[in-house]
């Protein structure tokens, strides 16, 4: 038997397989201060500091899950020095 | 302006090449600059009719970065400035940008002369609780027990409400956030532009370096984690409850969003009450 819950909003809850939004992220290594904002507030846990220097002798964030990234740019706002961003790749899926 | 995807959404408002900036790792106030930019972006404003004016401090460096018509002025005197620009030509949308050094100590008369007079500002607080750029001394905004380069054994004069003062003094629109609210604050930043009157927005902001180093609260990401623990969002506080303290919670939302008749109305609705036809706009004479 199928169970539909329908919420006020008129939305659905997510099922498996459905489409979801798809992101990826944009890291400029030279302007980074390795203040860790964008990797401990990503919702989705996309990043982490990398053991890599920039020649600034920063820790600059890699992407370890890019599959997770939705695009929803917060890396992006958090960045208080312009190094970060993310994009929302057309899939379909999300909005 | 066109969209390209292979750059940052907020480069077209920066100035690319005096970046990297001066600001710590760890502050706040490129994450303000970011949520100014992504505001513009979303309220759609036109960046011809837009000035952006700072005082003097680490926030006064923002007038240097943005690639908009912007005025890096004396120390406490950004409104000044403004509501000299305002005045001379009031299509202008005005933003002051400046941190609470600048606006609520030196310029802290100021501050409350504009919101009196309701002129037509976009004021943009950064707080981050001290004088930052003269090396962590206390500032008017400094809570209680907080331990600074001027008072090593902690703070004990009472702090400003920056809320609660420019409520005081009349202003229209008045909202405070942490750098953690970045959606709340760049929407804030959109409500504003959209105000007719003296907007003011606090942003409390992490100083790494001088203010978490000094009181021993780790550095600018432990602050981010405090601000989102420790913050709440209660739309409408009255302002005087909304003061802050060393440890404990942060009142944020909009606390004030109210009409009032703004400066420039005042201005022609007096004189064409005393002058009648005699009296002309101010616009039509020198900025045609």
């Amino acid at each position: 038997m199928l169970i539909i819950i329908t919420f006020s909003s008129g939305r659905l809850p997510f099922l498996k397989g459905d489409p979801v939004a798809k992101g990826t992220v944009h890291i400029v290594v030279e302007r980074c201060k390795a203040c860790g904002f964008c990797v401990e507030f990503c919702p989705t846990h996309v990043l982490a500091l990398s053991s890599a220097f920039n020649s600034k002798g920063y820790h600059p964030p890699h992407v370890i899950h890019p599959e997770n990234c939705s695009g929803c740019d917060l890396c992006g706002m958090y960045c208080p020095d312009f190094a970060i961003y993310s994009k929302k790749v057309n899939t379909g899926g999300g909005k | 302006m066109p969209v390209d995807e292979t750059v940052n959404p907020v480069e077209p408002f920066l100035r690319s090449d005096r970046m990297p900036h001066i600001w710590c790792p760890g502050c706040g106030i490129g994450t303000t600059v970011n949520c100014f930019a992504r505001a513009l972006i979303e309220s759609k404003i036109d960046l011809q009719s837009l000035a952006l004016v700072s005082g003097i401090g680490c926030t006064g460096r923002v007038a240097g970065y943005v690639k908009l018509d912007s005025f890096h002025t004396t120390h406490g005197r950004a409104i000044p400035f403004a509501t000299g620009l305002k005045l001379a030509n009031p299509k202008l949308n005005v933003v002051v940008y400046s941190g609470d050094g600048d606006l609520a100590a030196i310029g802290g008369n100021h501050l409350i002369h504009a919101a009196r007079r309701n002129i037509d500002l976009k004021v943009i607080c950064v707080n981050n609780l001290i004088y930052a750029m003269t090396g962590g001394q206390t500032a008017p905004t400094t809570p209680g027990h907080a331990t600074t380069s001027t008072n090593p054994y902690g703070t004990f004069e009472p702090a400003f409400n920056l809320p609660h003062l420019v409520e005081a003094a009349g202003a229209v629109y008045i909202a405070r956030w942490t750098t953690f609210h970045v959606r709340q604050l760049a929407r804030s930043m959109s409500e504003a532009f959209s105000k007719k009157g003296f907007s003011f927005i606090e942003v409390i902001s992490p100083c790494p370096t001088l203010y978490q180093r000094r009181n021993k609260m780790g550095d600018g990401l432990d602050t981010m984690k405090y601000y989102k623990e420790k913050s709440k969002t209660r739309h409408g506080a009255p302002t005087n409850e909304v003061g802050l303290t060393l440890n404990g919670e942060i009142v944020v939302g909009k606390f004030v969003d109210r009409d009032r008749p703004d400066y420039e109305a005042m201005m022609r609705g007096q004189y064409v009450e005393a002058l009648g036809d005699r009296y002309v706009e101010c616009g039509e004479m020198v900025c045609s």
